[in-house]
């Protein structure tokens, strides 16, 4: 298995050495590190991962993420992690990880009826 | 734990603004606001004193965009952006205020009829009608000295607007409650960038450092009132600006003290010259951009 990181937002990218990653971005960003965004809106129940950004350091990825990713009133909560930080799964992966769980349709509850009083299910 | 936190409040809410994802939650400060004069007020002093602080938000706004398309990095690019569109946010709401009571200069002599009054003090009216002080009207320097001046106009700004939410006046207290969370940000976002130049590289604190130096001779246009801003503050209305200097003074020292930079000699106060309608050509370099298209084609809309 090769080395694995959270890469931009969009999920685990490879960066061992059959991808070749030149010039490396944070040579170019001078060093300023990558950090995934997640927000948590007014009515939702948990952070979302909304996008990434670079910052210097914690307390400024905090402001360009208030300033990147809130500007149209969506937030009241940010959640900044550096990139590096984050364990993904592998694309290789993925049929041993998920598709054991695809044919196992009796762990969806749909075998209950569901009482007329209980709202929005 | 709050009632918005729970499961079934969430969902219920979640059709109350449409189909916003999100949902909008925009809210008008100025809803409701009276705009009636407070009685003995002159109508002439209350919009000069609007057009003193709509001016300053207005060219500092203009100043940030500068760096619009040429940042050190994307995120501070939106970040200024995002400053600067709240400077112009109270800039609008102030020269709004102004116009209200009809101080408008002689910016109806070029405006058409149909240009709201906002629009018209700031695209057409001319330097020397301009009430702003060289604080926000020197040009950037590097990006140092734009967070330095930065920083020094939002603490200024933040210390008489926090005062101004007890004004008489019900549109400017409410225009104030408004600006103070947002210069709260501003402030706190450039003291954040001063600390880590000041204590970061050799090269950064050199330039934040020379960035200091060139703002600070700046302040002696800021503190002296004028008699327009001396009247409103004896009937309630305004703020003296002598009366902020000394927490001014506290929170600059603080912070440059913290970011390892040396605090220069606070400069003398001089006789207001922005305030009264003295500027440097800079100020007629940065008009001539901000209102040449406005003034070649005054009907143009997009």
């Amino acid at each position: 298995m090769s080395d694995v990181t959270a890469e931009g937002g969009h999920g685990a990218v490879p960066t061992g050495p059959e991808v070749p990653v030149q010039p490396r971005r944070a040579a170019v960003r001078r060093d300023w590190p990558l950090y995934e965004v997640f927000v948590r809106g007014k009515r939702g129940l948990n952070h979302v991962h909304v996008g990434s950004l670079h910052a210097p350091d914690d307390e400024m990825a905090i402001d360009a993420a208030r300033d990147l990713y809130t500007r149209r009133n969506e937030g009241v909560s940010i959640w900044v992690v550096r990139a590096a930080d984050i364990t993904a799964s592998s694309p290789d992966e993925k049929d041993p990880l998920f598709a054991p769980s695809g044919d196992k349709v009796y762990r969806h509850p749909t075998f209950y009826e569901i009482p007329d009083d209980v709202p929005h299910m | 734990m709050g009632h918005e936190e729970t499961v079934y409040e969430a969902l219920a809410n979640a059709h109350e603004e449409g189909h916003w994802a999100f949902g909008t939650g925009f809210d008008d400060p100025l809803a409701g606001v009276d705009t009636t004069v407070p009685d003995g007020v002159d109508h002439a002093d209350l919009g000069a004193y609007c057009l003193m602080l709509g001016d300053d938000a207005l060219v500092l706004a203009q100043r940030l965009t500068q760096w619009i398309t040429n940042a050190p990095e994307l995120e501070e690019e939106v970040a200024f952006g995002n400053i600067a569109l709240d400077l112009l946010g109270q800039a609008r709401l102030l020269l709004a205020r102004a116009g209200s009571v009809d101080v408008l200069g002689r910016s109806r002599e070029h405006a058409t009829a149909s240009i709201p009054d906002e629009d018209a003090l700031a695209y057409f009216r001319d330097p020397d009608e301009f009430r702003s002080t060289a604080l926000v009207e020197a040009p950037n320097g590097d990006f140092g000295q734009t967070i330095v001046r930065l920083l020094v106009a939002a603490t200024v700004r933040l210390a008489v607007l926090a005062r101004l939410r007890g004004s008489r006046d019900p549109v400017l207290a409410a225009i104030a409650a408004k600006g103070v969370n947002e210069l709260t940000y501003h402030r706190d976002h450039a003291a954040r960038w001063v600390l880590r130049l000041g204590d970061g590289t050799d090269e950064s604190h050199r330039r934040a450092q020379a960035g200091v130096d060139a703002v600070w001779p700046l302040l002696a246009d800021v503190f002296s009132p004028t008699d327009v801003e001396r009247r409103l503050a004896a009937a309630g209305v305004a703020v003296d600006p002598a009366e902020v200097r000394a927490e001014v003074r506290d929170v600059l020292t603080t912070v440059l003290e913290r970011a390892t930079l040396r605090v220069p000699e606070w400069p003398a106060d001089a006789p207001p010259r922005g305030r009264a309608g003295q500027h440097g050509p800079e100020l007629t370099e940065l008009l001539g951009t901000l209102q040449g298209l406005a003034r070649e084609h005054p009907a143009a809309t997009w």
